[in-house]
């Protein structure tokens, strides 16, 4: 019933030709997006491809720049998601957005709690909270804090919460990004059971798999622009996986071009590194080489990334430097140790916003160097002003604070900061993610004159075309585990883009 | 069990443990008597510190509440001797005056956006500044209705005397227990301790709550003001300096979390008879000096911070 | 000491710092409000600006101002800095008290003077450091942290005293509270001398851009390669050693150790202080002078009070003012409303 029902019916919410600008730059550009009732459709597409902000604009945490939103064929305008709520657009976060020192009974009913004599009538709540939650399949005590129970409960509780208030759409962001095997599955039940009572359902995850087993649909968008909307039954792994890292790219070329390329001795050695939820991996890494990772979002590159660096701490494992064994057990070590680190997120984990563009570039020298080591203002100066010569860093003034920067020339100051510290080798998350594309193709030819120098690089990028044409070796990542590695003539998109999906992979 | 329960119930046993301590050695605090005074000598904290709870459940502070309470014995005082006012009415004006203060100060919280600490120590500054320029001497309060008032109280079994203000007091618990705890604005003040973001995307009205709370945070540190005036029949600038720190220690060792979120108004009044205890037997004792309360006072909140560090830090999961 | 590589060595010239201009520096804020009080109270009292020379050091309003202003000023310096780390130190008050105690006390047991501040120092410095290791340590917000030495603090000064207002006649610690050096008060002296040397000592090491760089992100510090503990236990360590100076310069001053009074809501003075002198209560960007300078305008203001014959208590008001104007400069609203004013201005400028 429903897998007629939808090709045939009117859309329960459409967005048409949706725009929306951040500056210069368009997130989304006249993206065209619909959910059906009684179906589950996935939204796929990779870092900056515009996912998060089309579903921050259907759940009105964003207004559009242009297009429109209709809910049931009538137009809406959305001043913040309280409002789609009451429009009927339920939405459920990756972080539950609920309150973890309440009850689940309140979580469920805050804000229409039944009432006797103008006093919460605590016992008909629970006793509603407890019937409500029987129908998703969950028998618990709704007395208890919220923070008690699982990730996976709360899911369902918040998915309950939202379905009892809104009721038409139910838009799912990330939601079983930290649950298990087993609670993915009953996360999925309850969702097919709220498909068969007609709800749409917006699905957003980086996990090819789950899209397969629980979508009908899938739209995938790649740099603001949708790709396509397809049913899942007439697409492969495969076809998903290239539509989202780029049709664009030349399918039929052979090869990195730096296959050949000499390389050095071997600079970094990870033997054995892993931790809880992160699968233990071996890589070693030349002097004058580029290791790229490929993998989608969640594919835990950024973890790889992290464990390295020394962030989040490695349970067991060892890190050799030129051959001799060294501690990593903190960023600080990390830096010691010559390593530097150009973090995805820029503004939370990069920059000094309100320090300027030359402390931001000396910093991490200076971190290095210790309190009483300062390095005085004329070194500081001549620093910066190499650096920034020679990373083209346009600032009118290296005294102003880096915030007013460009995002691309804000990431240069990071990799100023690292190259000040004449590191042994560099790990660059997204280097190019979010910034203009003058400064993108400067960052991709500093990496690779950085490259030709003799630094160790480790760089994730979800740009295949990228990965393909400037890396020596390719790692592939896939569910928190290092799945293949290709190396010189092994590198092809097509190759990647199977191991990524899963459907061949040779294991290293 | 409730892991918010767990601090509650510590200070419930080392309030029911410091108690049979403190009979073992002086058994005369075994009477209603001491009882009595108990809750009349601690009335206006723990009125001021009922207000405490609902601003640190809330997950901000109130640095003003002392400079309020003496703010508003100034002001009944100037009513009542100077403009010859009932009384009454004279409650009535500082009453609203107070709560339309805190009600300023949480508008300029959730609107400036500014951290609480700030917002309340201006306010702190203003009242005792304000109270001070109302009149800087101390104005004994001489008026037939005191008197009554004073002289009214229901007789104990054993002797002791349940006095009006130590009846307000237990009126006051009573009534905030069930605003916190059954109401929406309660739980409204729940959820905004827990997440803010949270709260607002759940439809929590937050610059409602917000300035409801300071409201009345206000209010009943004008409530304690008149309680204090009636317990000492003057108004004076500086009465009750530094009862904002007491407040929070009482609230704090009652099993609030200082972040916000968790807690309980019944145990806020655990909080404040054992304070109440501790100063108590050092005046039973007679050779302790009054400056242990202090230092007692800090241990103990210094304990429960602790406490609140260990049991919140890695909460256990159901499955 | 940076690679020397082909490519990436530029041949261009740096750009050139700029030096700050003295008008620039006058034109600060600060600079401009203190100005203001000062002109105010010379309006109040012609004689404000007269200094005299007797007996050996100078006399007048206006060294008044700064001998009064002294002890907010010293803790204002320590309490810059934490503040400059997105913490904030409530205990100075409380731990002027113990100082003080701890000097008056020995010196009255017939210990030498010396070993009576330099215990004073320590009590200060251990005061300082148990801060630190509850807010670096047991990681709990610097507010709830150093509110427990806030409350209990005054008690173990009283300990200490025993309750009683300690009196003493010893000349040297009466001279830290009352002398005079090169014709200026002590006090005065001595917050000059810590307002320099904590100057140079962040401003000639890396501390003062370590302490930024953590107070403006913590998590970006920590990627940098900074490791935040030992410096965040250094900085309450001073507050707090900062706050046993001005604790002797009290007890000095009024030759006894008063364990009820001593400091009293000075901490709050000094965050307005700190407030004042342009250091933001969520960190980052800090300068030790303007806070001292903040202590400056805040005691201008309250001898401005006491010779327009205003009660002493006035000045809360006044300090409220101060405060609420505060807030709604630094307020986002008003900032974007500022923003929008220059925007026309530069823009019609254009």
């Amino acid at each position: 019933m429903t897998e007629t029902g939808v090709a045939g019916a009117a859309p329960v919410l459409e967005a048409r030709g949706i725009v929306k600008i951040f500056g210069q730059h368009r997130a989304l550009d006249g993206v065209d997006f619909a959910a059906h009732g009684g179906e589950v459709h996935a939204l796929l597409g990779e870092n900056g491809a515009g996912k998060s902000t089309l579903i921050k604009i259907l759940t009105g945490a964003y207004q559009p720049d242009g297009g429109e939103l209709l809910l049931e064929g009538a137009p809406i305008h959305l001043r913040d998601p309280l409002q789609g709520q009451g429009f009927g657009i339920g939405t459920v976060y990756q972080e539950v957005n609920l309150l973890p020192n309440r009850s689940v009974a309140e979580n469920l009913f805050l804000g229409r709690q039944p009432t006797r004599f103008g006093l919460i009538d605590r016992r008909s709540s629970e006793a509603q909270a407890a019937g409500l939650l029987a129908r998703y399949g969950l028998e618990i005590d709704v007395r208890a804090e919220l923070s008690e129970y699982s990730v996976a409960v709360q899911q369902i509780v918040a998915i309950a919460r939202a379905v009892e208030l809104s009721g038409k759409v139910l838009v799912l962001d990330e939601p079983t990004a930290s649950l298990d095997r087993n609670e993915v599955l009953r996360l999925f039940e309850v969702v097919r059971g709220l498909k068969a009572r007609g709800l749409a359902i917006i699905f957003i995850t980086h996990f090819l798999d789950q899209v397969f087993d629980l979508a009908d649909r899938v739209t995938i968008l790649r740099n603001g622009r949708k790709v396509a909307t397809q049913p899942l039954a007439a697409l492969n792994a495969t076809d998903v996986v290239r539509m989202m890292l780029g049709k664009d790219v030349a399918f039929d070329h052979q090869g990195s071009a730096l296959a050949g390329a000499a390389k050095g001795a071997v600079r970094v050695e990870f033997r054995g590194m892993g931790r809880k939820g992160m699968a233990p991996f071996d890589l070693a890494v030349h002097e004058g080489e580029v290791v790229r990772v490929a993998g989608l979002l969640g594919s835990g590159r950024t973890e790889v990334a992290r464990l390295m660096f020394g962030v989040d701490a490695a349970e067991g494992g060892e890190v050799l430097v030129d051959g001799r064994p060294v501690a990593i057990r903190n960023p600080a070590e990390a830096v010691a140790a010559g390593f530097g680190f150009c973090p995805e997120d820029r503004k939370i984990d990069g920059i000094f916003g309100d320090l300027s563009v030359r402390e931001n570039i000396i910093i991490a020298l200076q971190a290095k160097l210790g309190w009483f080591k300062a390095l005085n203002r004329d070194d500081q100066v001549e620093l910066a002003g190499r650096y920034a010569e020679a990373l083209d860093i346009r600032a009118a003034d290296h005294d102003m604070p880096v915030k007013l920067l460009s995002g691309g020339n804000q990431q240069k100051v990071i990799l100023a900061r690292w190259l000040a510290i004449d590191p042994t080798f560099l790990i660059l998350d997204e280097p190019t993610r979010g910034i203009d594309v003058g400064a993108h193709a400067e960052i991709v030819r500093t990496i690779n004159r950085l490259r030709e120098e003799g630094l160790a690089l480790f760089v994730i990028s979800s740009e295949l075309d990228e990965v393909v044409a400037y890396s020596n070796r390719i790692v592939v990542m896939r569910d928190r585990e290092m799945v293949a590695e290709l190396d010189g003539q092994d590198i092809a998109p097509d190759a990647i883009v199977q191991a990524i999906a899963g459907t061949q992979g040779t294991r290293p | 069990m409730n892991r918010s329960l767990r601090p509650l119930l510590a200070t419930t046993l080392i309030f029911l443990l410091a108690y049979l301590l403190a009979v073992t050695q002086q058994p005369a605090m075994l009477s209603t008597r001491v009882l009595g005074n108990f809750l009349t000598d601690n009335a206006f904290l723990g009125i001021a510190a009922v207000g405490m709870t609902f601003v640190i459940l809330s997950g901000g502070i109130d640095l003003s509440v002392g400079a309020v309470i003496g703010f508003t014995t100034v002001l009944i005082a100037v009513l009542i001797m100077w403009l010859d006012l009932h009384p009454l009415l004279a409650f009535a004006i500082a009453l609203g005056v107070a709560t339309g203060f805190g009600a300023v100060m949480g508008a300029a919280i959730h609107y400036l956006r500014v951290p609480s600490f700030i917002v309340t120590l201006a306010g702190m500054f203003l009242a005792r500044g304000g109270a001070s320029v109302l009149s800087p001497d101390s104005i004994g309060i001489d008026h037939a209705f005191y008197k009554v008032i004073q002289k009214s109280y229901v007789l104990l079994p054993g002797g002791g005397r349940l006095t009006v203000v130590g009846m307000i007091m237990l009126a006051v618990f009573a009534v905030a227990i069930l605003l916190a705890h059954r109401t929406r604005f309660g739980s409204n003040v729940y959820a905004l301790g827990g997440s803010e973001t949270s709260a607002a995307l759940m439809g929590v009205p937050v610059a409602r709550t917000t300035i409801g709370i300071y409201a009345l945070s206000g209010f009943l540190a004008g409530l304690s003001g008149v309680v204090f005036s009636l317990y000492t029949s003057a108004g004076y600038s500086l009465n009750a300096l530094g009862v904002e720190l007491d407040a929070i220690a009482a609230v704090v060792i009652g099993g609030t979390l200082l972040t916000g979120g968790y807690g309980f108004v019944a145990g806020t009044f655990i909080g404040v008879m054992l304070q109440g205890l501790v100063q108590t037997y050092i005046v039973f004792d007679g050779t302790l000096s009054s400056w242990w309360t202090k230092i007692v006072v800090g241990a103990l909140l210094f304990m429960f911070i602790l406490l609140q560090r260990l049991v919140f830090r890695a909460g256990p999961r159901r499955t | 000491m940076t690679r020397q590589t082909v490519d990436l060595r530029p041949n261009g010239q740096p750009p050139v710092p700029r030096p700050r201009p003295v008008a620039q520096v006058l034109m600060r804020p600060q600079v401009i409000a203190l100005a203001a009080v000062l002109g105010v109270n010379w309006l109040l009292f012609p004689g404000f600006f007269s200094i005299t020379w007797q007996d050996g050091r100078l006399f007048g309003s206006l060294i008044d101002v700064l001998n009064r202003g002294a002890p907010v000023a010293i803790l204002a310096i320590g309490m810059t800095m934490v503040i400059a780390t997105k913490g904030v130190d409530l205990s100075v008050g409380a731990v002027m008290a113990i100082s003080g105690a701890v000097a008056a006390t020995l010196v009255s047991a017939g210990v030498s003077a010396p070993v009576a501040v330099l215990a004073a120092l320590a009590a200060g410095l251990l005061c300082g450091l148990w801060n630190g290791v509850l807010v670096t340590v047991l990681e709990i917000q610097p507010i709830i942290a150093t509110l427990v030495l806030m409350v209990a603090g005054r008690g173990v000064a009283q300990l200490i005293t025993e309750g009683t207002i300690v009196t003493f006649s010893d000349p040297v610690l009466i001279f830290i509270g009352t002398g005079a050096f090169l014709g200026l008060p002590m006090p005065v002296v001595i917050a000059l001398v810590l307002m320099v040397a904590a100057t140079l000592i962040v401003r000639r090491t890396a501390l003062g851009l370590l302490i930024e760089a953590v107070g403006v992100n913590r998590s970006a510090a920590r990627f940098a390669g900074l490791s935040a503990g030992a410096f965040l236990v250094a900085v309450y360590a001073f507050a707090g050693v900062c706050a046993a100076i001005a604790g002797l310069i009290v007890a000095g001053d009024i030759r006894g150790a008063d364990a009820n009074n001593a400091g009293l809501w000075l901490e709050l003075d000094a965050i307005l202080a700190v407030v004042i002198g342009g250091t933001s209560l969520l960190g980052g960007r800090f300068s030790i002078p303007m806070a001292v300078l903040g202590a400056i305008i805040i005691q201008a203001m309250n001898t401005g009070i006491l010779i327009s014959g205003f009660s002493p208590e006035f000045n809360l008001v006044v300090k409220a003012a101060v405060i609420v104007a505060i807030l709604i400069l630094q307020s986002p609203h008003a900032a974007l409303l500022v923003r929008r004013l220059r925007g026309l201005q530069s823009g019609a400028g254009k």
